[in-house]
């Protein structure tokens, strides 16, 4: 019997596993910490889905879908946000059904305004959406594991794939993992999907996700031949605050509620966003924000700091709404946001950027797939604030419907689910209707297997790269991938990352300068500003770009071209 | 500011312990316990107070902002996460730094956590059928979807013994979960779970709720089960 072997265990990760389980597909969740320490624990604003509102008006998900798009400067694949966003009513509903605590009233999710959309519909749990949901999602997964059908694997880091060639084509048979706590390593037969976040390290200290997701899954699989895209789309949220070793984020939900970021002109406040974009002021998307930002204080008449500005927001939704994000405010900055504005700068939060994948979520290579953060898909050029965990969840969701479509499935069924069907129950346990499938003998082969013959993974793959090699990179891609870039400041990059590339003394280096320089080479590709790419040297959107780019590693030669 | 730090490591295979005493300078008056770890680190050529080199400090850490629990570890005698221990506000430039005590050592300041999963799994932690949702579940719900799996409450409590059929206010808090969104008809199973592995073991000294780094409020969970699954009565709103 196979499995399908997960690799990451956030929203995407428990999605597709809950996904696969639920049609009786076994699978192994595999993850370096468990759920609970994945960075989707600290989603705080919302989710979103086009709902009917409790004053009776209605959503519809052509509006979702409309902004959406038009966030992501067309820069998406409308097929994949189509589905995504007529998903999402149902994602969200089932999320309440099994018991998320969303804010309600009389029956119906109350739902919040966040950037870039029109119309309310974000739901939330005051300001620890991500948490509370996971926590569902990891509950339910328990079930599943009691049955057999999930296995998890925390504490065990992906190595690499395990890639056979299939008529010209490249093909995954697997994965290779380490055990982070015995040393011990092992291959896992069967299609993988890949969901192990965005490349928070690849700008050590400089972003406000966790450190767990270092991004060397994302540039081993390139440097194996996974074509990644969108790599110069990385969003700057525009609310954070540095404090020791990252970047706090302040939730979109902030300006949501009401907060406004305003600066000192000539002695007096001014609301800037408000003047400027009179229809949707402070929530405009967030690469509109981050640029005024970048602006504004670079004025002449201008202070050179951006406050939000939440003290007049009423104690009612202190208490309901954002109680959480007023704790952490005051532990981390001694700063009471009721009372007091608070500084705030854009940050990195987002990575539209990453693994190439189709509407059904697969990569270029056959068998392998991949879900959530570490994708490129849904968000194009920016991604919407509540649209990255429903396109985490969707993702997975995804992924694993296709794996059970296209996957000869007799070899992943799980046993016990093979009997019921054996006397006439379907695979989910149901009666079947009409004729039986014929079920094919399965082989019992164990699909996790222990490493031990001599290889050279120890040396190759394992080592890790040096904390000041990471630190050197990230500084240099951060220079090169600001707010606002410029052929000269990204060339300039690029040459200072060719010459750290002759310092890289071990595989995991090596991939993350072929990374950071796909990065670079697809921010200099694109030659016109659009979203979250801002070049002061292009400052037009041209339609000639209006697709992602594509980047692969081709004989060590890092390709750019726009995406078919 | 100059701190001393006293370090249990343990080795990860012959798991020998001993104490390494480093002395370093932090200039980020923000700096928690973290920031040093990571910073000691990066530091090369880095040397105890004896003059020994310092290999890696092996410790976990995810979000740095006290979501998610990887980090804790007992810090000058008291289970916290590093994460949120400034040292600017140590009584004395000297701090202390073990592993938690009541896990298996993996290296140094990592322990393995599984027993907290495999409790959870034990006491058959999901839901079977839907969620009721009632407005005065909301809070109970939410409490109980905040636990961080951090280990800190174990640490404290004088009742928790990993081998022991008590699972202490770590396996507590996701029960709570359930024993307000459960239907009611549904709920006998998981009360019965309750008084095993959490009623009957509980000496309700509330140790672990002076130590939750979540802030979870503890008592009030326990009241409002206490009265569902032991007397049989409505639950009260938990206090704000
Ligand atoms: C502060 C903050 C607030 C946010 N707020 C919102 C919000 O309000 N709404 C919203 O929609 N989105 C929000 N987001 C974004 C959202 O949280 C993430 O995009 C989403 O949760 C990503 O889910 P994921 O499953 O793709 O990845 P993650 O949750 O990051 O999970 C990645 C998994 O991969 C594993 N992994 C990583 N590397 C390896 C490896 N080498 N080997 C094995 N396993 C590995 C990790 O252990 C983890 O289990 C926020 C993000 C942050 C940082
Ligand atoms: S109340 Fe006391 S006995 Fe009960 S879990 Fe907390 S510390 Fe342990
Ligand atoms: S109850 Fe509090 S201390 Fe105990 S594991 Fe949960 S978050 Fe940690
Ligand atoms: S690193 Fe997440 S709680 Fe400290």
């Amino acid at each position: 019997m196979k499995r399908v072997n997960i690799i990451g265990a956030g929203l995407a990760g428990l999605s597709a596993a809950i996904t696969l389980a639920e049609q009786g597909f076994a699978c192994n969740l595999i993850s370096l910490q468990n759920s609970e320490r994945a960075q989707s624990v600290l989603a705080e604003g919302g989710i979103n889905a086009a709902l009917d509102f409790i004053d009776g008006g209605k959503d519809l998900p052509a509006e979702h879908y409309k902004d959406t798009m038009s966030g992501g400067c067309d820069l998406a694949d409308p097929e994949a946000v189509r589905g995504l966003t007529c998903d999402a009513p149902e994602i969200v509903r089932g999320l309440a059904v099994l018991g998320v605590p969303f804010h309600m009233k009389d029956g119906k999710l109350v739902l919040r305004s966040f950037g870039g959309q029109k119309n309310k519909r974000t739901a939330y749990a005051k300001s620890s959406t991500g948490k509370v949901i996971v926590h569902a999602l990891v509950d339910l997964v328990r079930k599943y594991e009691s049955e057999g059908l999930v296995r998890r694997y925390p504490h065990h880091e992906f190595v690499r794939l395990l890639l056979s060639q299939n008529k010209g084509k490249a093909a995954c048979d697997g994965v290779r993992i380490i055990d982070r706590h015995t040393g011990k390593m092992y291959d896992c037969s069967g299609v993988v999907v890949l969901a192990t976040g965005g490349m928070n390290g690849l700008f050590p200290g400089m972003t406000t996700g966790t450190t767990s997701n270092s991004g060397d899954v994302t540039a081993t699989v390139f440097a194996q031949g996974v074509y990644l895209s969108n790599l110069e789309m990385i969003q700057y949220h525009p609310t954070t605050i540095g404090i020791s070793g990252k970047r706090l984020l302040v939730t979109e939900a902030a300006r949501g509620e009401g907060g406004r970021l305003c600066v000192k002109r000539n002695g007096r406040w001014w609301y800037f966003m408000e003047e400027i974009y009179p229809e949707l002021k402070n929530l405009m998307p967030r690469d509109v924000v981050s640029r005024e930002m970048y602006n504004v204080v670079r004025r002449p008449d201008c202070e050179d700091q951006v406050y939000l500005d939440m003290t007049d927001l009423s104690d009612e939704i202190w208490k309901t709404k954002l109680p959480d994000m007023r704790k952490e405010l005051i532990d981390y900055l001694g700063i009471d946001p009721k009372r007091e504005m608070i500084p705030v700068e854009p940050g990195i939060h987002y990575f539209m950027a990453g693994i190439d994948v189709d509407i059904y979520h697969r990569t270029n290579v056959d068998k392998l797939y991949a879900a959530g953060e570490c994708t490129s898909q849904y968000h194009g050029a920016n991604r919407l604030g509540g649209n990255s965990m429903l396109g985490a969840i969707r993702g997975g969701n995804m992924a694993a419907k296709h794996i059970m479509k296209d996957t000869d499935w007799a070899k992943y069924i799980y046993a016990e689910r093979m009997k019921e069907q054996e006397n006439g129950k379907d695979i989910s346990g149901k009666e079947s209707a009409g004729e039986k499938r014929i079920i094919p003998k399965i082989d019992w082969e164990e699909n996790i297997i222990e490493v031990t013959e001599n290889n050279n993974d120890n040396e190759t793959y394992l080592n890790a790269a040096s904390p000041a090699f990471i630190k050197e990179e990230g500084q240099i891609l951060l220079e090169g991938l600001g707010i606002i870039r410029s052929e000269g400041v990204m060339q300039e990059a690029y040459d200072k990352l060719a010459k750290l590339e002759k310092k890289a003394d071990c595989c995991r280096e090596n991939s993350r300068v072929m990374l950071g320089k796909a990065m670079l080479l697809s921010a200099l590709f694109r030659k016109e500003s659009r979203g979250a790419h801002f070049r002061e040297d292009y400052p037009e959107r041209k339609n000639e770009y209006k697709k992602m780019t594509l980047a692969r590693l081709s004989e060590g030669q890092v390709l750019i071209q726009l995406k078919e | 500011m100059e701190i001393r730090f006293n370090i249990l490591r343990t080795n990860r295979t012959v798991k020998a312990q001993y104490m390494q005493s480093i002395i370093y300078t932090i200039e980020d008056e923000n700096a928690t316990v973290a920031t040093a770890l990571s910073l000691m680190n990066e530091t090369a050529g880095l040397k105890d107070v004896d003059g020994n080199a310092v290999t890696p400090i092996v410790w976990e850490c995810s979000c740095l902002q006290k979501k998610c629990g990887a980090c804790a570890m007992v810090i000058n005698d008291h289970p916290a996460l590093a994460c949120s221990v400034r040292l600017r506000e140590l009584k004395k430039p000297e701090v202390t730094l073990k592993p938690l005590m009541k896990f298996p050592v993996v290296e140094d300041l990592m322990v393995d956590r599984t027993i907290l999963f495999e409790n959870l799994r034990e006491m058959k932690i999901w839901l079977k059928n839907e969620a009721r949702t009632e407005p005065v579940d909301y809070d109970m719900a939410y409490e109980g979807s905040r636990c961080l799996q951090c280990g800190c409450c174990l640490e404290v409590c004088p009742n928790f013994c990993p081998e022991g059929k008590f699972f202490g206010m770590a396996s507590f808090v996701p029960t709570a979960r359930l024993i307000s969104e459960m239907k009611k008809e549904q709920r006998e199973e998981i009360y019965k779970e309750y008084r095993k592995h959490i009623y009957e073991g509980c000496g309700k000294s509330l140790a672990c709720r002076k130590v939750c780094p979540a802030g979870i409020d503890i008592e009030g969970l326990l009241v409002n089960s206490n009265a569902m699954a032991i007397w049989k009565r409505g639950k009260r709103k938990l206090t704000e």
